[in-house]
C-alpha cells in the first residue's frame, strides 16, 4: 500500500477558500478536520496517514483542538480492524507549546517526525507507555515476550501496555507483535 | 440632556468612570458623551466607547477631543470611521488622510466572524515580530503565541457576544506605570457578556453564589465554557499561559466584575465586584518591554 500525505495548508485553502497559512479560529479547525477526515475515509484497510503541517505558519488553540485533539479522539473511537493511524510532520518548535498543551488535555498523544525524521511521542503517555513506545521503536517491532526482561516486569504487563498503545494509535498491531509507526514500510 | 465626562486620560481603569455616570440612567435616556477635554485614550479606551454606544437605546451624541494631536489620532486610529455610524457627533472631526498610524498596530477595526480574525492576524502578522523584539526585547519565539493570544481573544466576540464587536492593538510607551514600551490588545464587545453565556449552555456551575464574578473566574480561570465539548475552554487557559511567560497582564470585564491576571509590576486587584453595569465582554492584554535583556 502506498503510505499517503496529506499536506495540511493545501488542504486548509482548499477547505476555507483563502490563501493564508495560519491555522486559526474553531470554524477554520473544523472546516480543516472534515476534509482530512474525507481523505482519510478513502485511505482505508490499515494503512498509515502522514499529516504534513510544515507550511502551516501560525496557530491558536481553538484550531489546534479541531485539527489535531478532535481527530485523534476520532481515530481512536473507531474500529481498530478497519485501520487510520496516523503520523504527524513539518509540527515547529513553536507550533509545540500549542500541540501539546491541547494533547494534554484530552489526554491524548500521537507520533509526530522531527526535522531530522526521527519519530517522537508527544502529548500525555505514562512513564511504562513512553519506554515501551521507544523500545518497540527502536526495534521496528516486537512481541511482548521480547521487552520483558528489558522492561523488567512481566510479560503480562508488557502486553497490556503495549495494547494500550495500539489502542491509542500509537504502535500498530503486526501478526506477530507490534510495530512502530515510523517502520519502512509505514510511512514514506 | 444628560452629559457623560470623559476623563483626560481614557483606560480600562479611567473607563469605570464614565460607566459610574452612565449607571442611574436608562438605556432609553438619551446621553451626550463629552470628550472634549480627552487628551489621550488607549485601544481599550477607543474600543470600550464604541462599545459603550452599542449598549443605549438611544444614539448618544459624542463631542470628539478638543486637541487637535488626540482628535487626529483616533481619526487614524479609525476610530471615528465607526464613531460616526454609533454616535451623533457633535462638532469638527479631522478628515480620515488614508495613512495608517505608525504606533497602531492595528486600527479599531470590527470583529463579528471568523474570517474577521484570520484578517486581524493577518494585517498585523508582518508589523508583530520588529515591535516585540525590537521594542518589547523578547525572543522571537513571543511572535507566535502573541497571534495565538490575538486570535483566542477576538474568537470570544465569534463564538459567545451574539453581535459583533471591536478589536484594536497599540504599542506605546506606559509612562503613567511602568515607563516602558508596552504592547496593548483591546477587544470590547456589548453582546450577552459571560454570564449569560454559561447561563445559556446550562453550564452554571453549582454554586450557591452566582453572579458575574463567580461566571468570570469559571470562565476565565476555570476554562469553563457555554459549549460542553471537553476541548472548548483553552483559548483563556493559552492566553494567560503566553502572558505568565512574557509577564504580560490580562483583564476580564463582563456586566458588574472584572478579573485580571496580574503581573508582578503591576498593583491591579485579582477581582473586583459591584462595578458599574455594561453589556458584553471587554478584555485587554498588555505585554511589557523586558527591561533585563
Amino acid at each position: 500500500m502506498t503510505p499517503l500525505t496529506i499536506d495540511v495548508c493545501a488542504v486548509l485553502r482548499s477547505a476555507v477558500n483563502q490563501n493564508y497559512g495560519n491555522l486559526l479560529t474553531r470554524d477554520t479547525g473544523m472546516a480543516v478536520r472534515h476534509q482530512i477526515e474525507r481523505e482519510l475515509a478513502a485511505n482505508r484497510g490499515g494503512g498509515i496517514t502522514s499529516l504534513d503541517f510544515s507550511s502551516i505558519g501560525l496557530m491558536d488553540y481553538s484550531c489546534a483542538d479541531e485539527v489535531v485533539a478532535k481527530l485523534l479522539v476520532l481515530l481512536q473511537d473507531d474500529d481498530l480492524t478497519r485501520g487510520g493511524y496516523v503520523v504527524f510532520r513539518g509540527i515547529g518548535e513553536e507550533h509545540l507549546e500549542v500541540v501539546e498543551s491541547v494533547l494534554k488535555h484530552h489526554g491524548l498523544a500521537l507520533v509526530c517526525l522531527c526535522e531530522d525524521g526521527s519519530p517522537r511521542v508527544i502529548g500525555r503517555v505514562s512513564e511504562a507507555e513512553r519506554r515501551a513506545w521507544e523500545m518497540v521503536r527502536a526495534r521496528g517491532k516486537a512481541a511482548p515476550s521480547e521487552l520483558a526482561d528489558e522492561f523488567g516486569f512481566g510479560e503480562d504487563f508488557v502486553a497490556e501496555v503495549l495494547d494500550e498503545l495500539a489502542r491509542r494509535r500509537l504502535l500498530r498491531r503486526g501478526l506477530t507483535g507490534f510495530v512502530a509507526l515510523d517502520a519502512p514500510d509505514t510511512v514514506q | 440632556m444628560n452629559v457623560i465626562n470623559v476623563p483626560s486620560s481614557l483606560d480600562d481603569q479611567t473607563f469605570e468612570h464614565v460607566l459610574e455616570q452612565l449607571a442611574p440612567l436608562p438605556a432609553d435616556e438619551r446621553v451626550l458623551i463629552d470628550a472634549r477635554n480627552t487628551e489621550w485614550a488607549s485601544p481599550y479606551g477607543l474600543t470600550a466607547l464604541l462599545t459603550l454606544a452599542q449598549t443605549r437605546l438611544e444614539k448618544p451624541q459624542f463631542m470628539p477631543p478638543e486637541k487637535d494631536d488626540t482628535s487626529s489620532y483616533w481619526s487614524r486610529a479609525n476610530f471615528f470611521r465607526y464613531a460616526e455610524d454609533l454616535y451623533e457627533i457633535v462638532g469638527r472631526v479631522p478628515a480620515r488622510r488614508g495613512e495608517r498610524d505608525s504606533s497602531a498596530l492595528l486600527e479599531v477595526t470590527p470583529v463579528s466572524k471568523s474570517d474577521d480574525v484570520h484578517a486581524v492576524v493577518q494585517r498585523i502578522q508582518a508589523k508583530v515580530p520588529t515591535i516585540l523584539t525590537q521594542n518589547l526585547h523578547l525572543e522571537s519565539r513571543s511572535v507566535m503565541g502573541f497571534a495565538m493570544a490575538l486570535s483566542e481573544a477576538c474568537q470570544n466576540i465569534v463564538e459567545h457576544a451574539g453581535m459583533g464587536g471591536w478589536v484594536a492593538v497599540q504599542n506605546y510607551n506606559y509612562r503613567k506605570r511602568m515607563g516602558r514600551h508596552v504592547v496593548q490588545i483591546a477587544v470590547c464587545d456589548a453582546g450577552v457578556g459571560i454570564r449569560q453565556s454559561l447561563e445559556s449552555g446550562n453550564r452554571r456551575p453549582l454554586t450557591d453564589r452566582w453572579d458575574d464574578g463567580v461566571a468570570l473566574e469559571s470562565a476565565v480561570i476555570q476554562g469553563t465554557s457555554r459549549f460542553p465539548d471537553h476541548g472548548r475552554g483553552q483559548g483563556f487557559k493559552g492566553i494567560r499561559g503566553y502572558l505568565r511567560k512574557w509577564k504580560g497582564k490580562l483583564a476580564v470585564r463582563s456586566g458588574t466584575a472584572r478579573v485580571a491576571e496580574v503581573p508582578p509590576w503591576d498593583d491591579d486587584v485579582v477581582r473586583r465586584d459591584h462595578l458599574a453595569p455594561m453589556p458584553g465582554t471587554q478584555l485587554f492584554i498588555m505585554i511589557p518591554e523586558d527591561v533585563d535583556r
